[in-house]
């Protein structure tokens, strides 16, 4: 029997939306607004790089970097289909919106896993 | 149905309105559900911001050094600062809901809705604490 | 408490009229009026030809669902002292067909509502039972808040995605496929979820919520439908990861 993908993408939605939640706050809190800002004394740029380089902190940063952008693809296709009642474009819309969360996933894959 | 023929004698011309485009302005509960389903958008943000932070981390402490200035620019903190709010609510609205997602049961007892959020809301703040310690005490 | 209070009442005969109007009407306004009240005041004495459902006026069979005041609720039981001085606008549900003044079309739920097979399923059918089907009060809660639900399709007119969306089978059809998939007694989950989960039939729900908001009888069908979609991933990656055994949809 042919296996329904939507239980899938609602499901990676999930897991994303977990992950946005508990985590992408204090992201950007810290690296967008409170260090640049100087709000908050920053760690040095050789701390931080070499924080980063950790295999543990790699996998963090690409699972980071990943479920949430399915998260994203998932709620912005039905905020399309819902929004903007265009939902007869489903097959261009659901090819952009996961299209780009597979292409965000290998780009994260290659910054994370495969470089350095 | 046909405009010039209004009903037969078995199926009468109904009518039927199609949903304005702006329905969701018309209350403020769908005005607040949008709001959450527009988060996304500052989720993929915050992604974006990731992998550029990333990527001049690797390239060295000059590209890190002009990132940290570009995130200084007044557009850009504005837009993070308005990316966080979204990112909070999307939190906030995310725990409030997860419970209706699953009953918990330990034994025979249903474990109250109240508890899990309260549960969820912990578990937000200890997973930001442990972030924010690692990344401030880095290079210490 | 003034005297009367003025109904602002949509009126649409398809015989005369392409869009429907409103036609107003000064009711009495003692304190236990409700809406349902004032229309049958305005059926008996002012304008006899007001189209309209009703049956119980208490509540408990659902038929006099209607907008008042742009929010979906049983006139039964809502009270004309809650919106003095008014006036009150009264429409019939959104989301479906208008056949005349207040009564629409409702079909269109009643195959979505078949479709989802409300009623308990055996795997032995023919069988006929020798003795009853036991349950412990426990089994009883796990599905008698959605088996609270009178079908007065209030939670239809709330949803925008029923609005939007003709596939999605909505949030009363869903509660009541989980009040039967949670009900110790029935072994049809499986089908029931070939229905709903490979179809669009649930997956365009986005959680808006407010179907829990209006319903009458307080059945949460927004967390039923969260809860199914939940069992509906768990089942697909069970059945991802050890694709042999038998698929079951609890």
């Amino acid at each position: 029997m042919k296996r329904p993908i939507e239980p899938l993408l609602w499901g990676l939605f999930s897991a994303g939306g977990v992950v946005a939640a508990l985590l992408m706050p204090v992201h950007l809190f810290l690296f967008g607004l409170a260090i640049p800002l100087g709000w908050l004394e920053p760690p040095s740029f050789e701390g931080l790089q070499s924080l980063a380089a950790h295999p543990l902190a790699r996998l963090y940063l690409f699972v980071l970097c990943s479920l949430p952008l399915f998260h994203w693809a998932h709620r912005f296709r039905f905020t399309l289909y819902d929004g903007l009642q265009i939902k007869h474009l489903n097959e261009v819309i659901s090819a952009v919106c996961y299209g780009g969360a597979i292409l965000g996933t290998f780009v994260a894959g290659y910054v994370f896993l495969v470089s350095r | 149905m046909n405009a010039s023929k209004p009903f037969t004698e078995f199926h009468p011309r109904w009518f039927r309105q199609r949903p304005s485009t702006y329905w969701w302005l018309w209350k403020w509960a769908y005005l607040r559900f949008v709001l959450r389903e527009l988060s996304s958008l500052a989720v993929a943000w915050c992604v974006v911001l990731t992998l550029l932070q990333a990527r001049a981390l690797a390239a060295g402490a000059a590209p890190y050094a002009d990132l940290q200035d570009w995130l200084r620019t007044p557009w850009v903190a504005l837009l993070n600062a308005v990316c966080l709010s979204f990112l909070m609510f999307h939190s906030i609205t995310w725990f409030q809901l997860a419970p209706r997602a699953m009953v918990v049961r330990l034994g025979g007892w249903r474990v109250p809705d109240a508890l899990i959020i309260a549960g969820n809301f912990a578990a937000w703040f200890a997973a930001s604490a442990a972030v924010a310690w690692l990344a401030l005490g880095a290079g210490r | 408490m003034p005297e009367t209070i003025q109904l602002q009442v949509a009126r649409y005969s398809p015989e005369r009229d392409t869009a429907p109007s409103f036609q107003s009407f000064e009711v009495p306004c003692p304190n236990d009026w409700t809406v349902l009240d004032g229309l049958n005041h305005i059926k008996d004495k002012l304008d006899g030809s007001l189209a309209y459902r009703w049956s119980c006026r208490m509540g408990i069979c659902g038929s006099c669902g209607m907008m008042v005041n742009g929010e979906p609720k049983l006139t039964c039981g809502t009270f004309l002292s809650a919106y003095v001085p008014g006036p009150v606008r009264v429409e019939p549900l959104v989301n479906f067909p208008v056949v005349r003044d207040l009564v629409v079309e409702v079909s269109d739920f009643m195959r979505k509502l078949r479709s989802v097979k409300p009623w308990l399923i055996r795997d032995d059918a023919d069988a006929a039972a020798t003795e009853e089907y036991r349950q412990t009060p426990a089994q009883l809660d796990a599905y008698r808040q959605y088996s609270m639900c009178i079908n007065c399709l209030l939670c239809y007119a709330a949803c925008p995605v029923y609005g939007l969306d003709p596939l999605f089978a909505g949030p009363a059809a869903i509660a009541l496929a989980q009040r039967y998939n949670l009900d110790s007694r029935d072994q049809g989950a499986a089908q029931r979820m070939t229905v709903l989960s490979s179809h669009e039939a649930i997956w365009g729900c986005t959680f808006v919520g407010e179907c829990t908001e209006v319903c009458p009888k307080h059945v949460d069908p927004a967390g039923a439908i969260q809860r199914y979609k939940l069992a509906a991933a768990s089942e697909w990656f069970k059945h991802f990861l050890m694709p042999w055994g038998k698929s079951e949809g609890k």
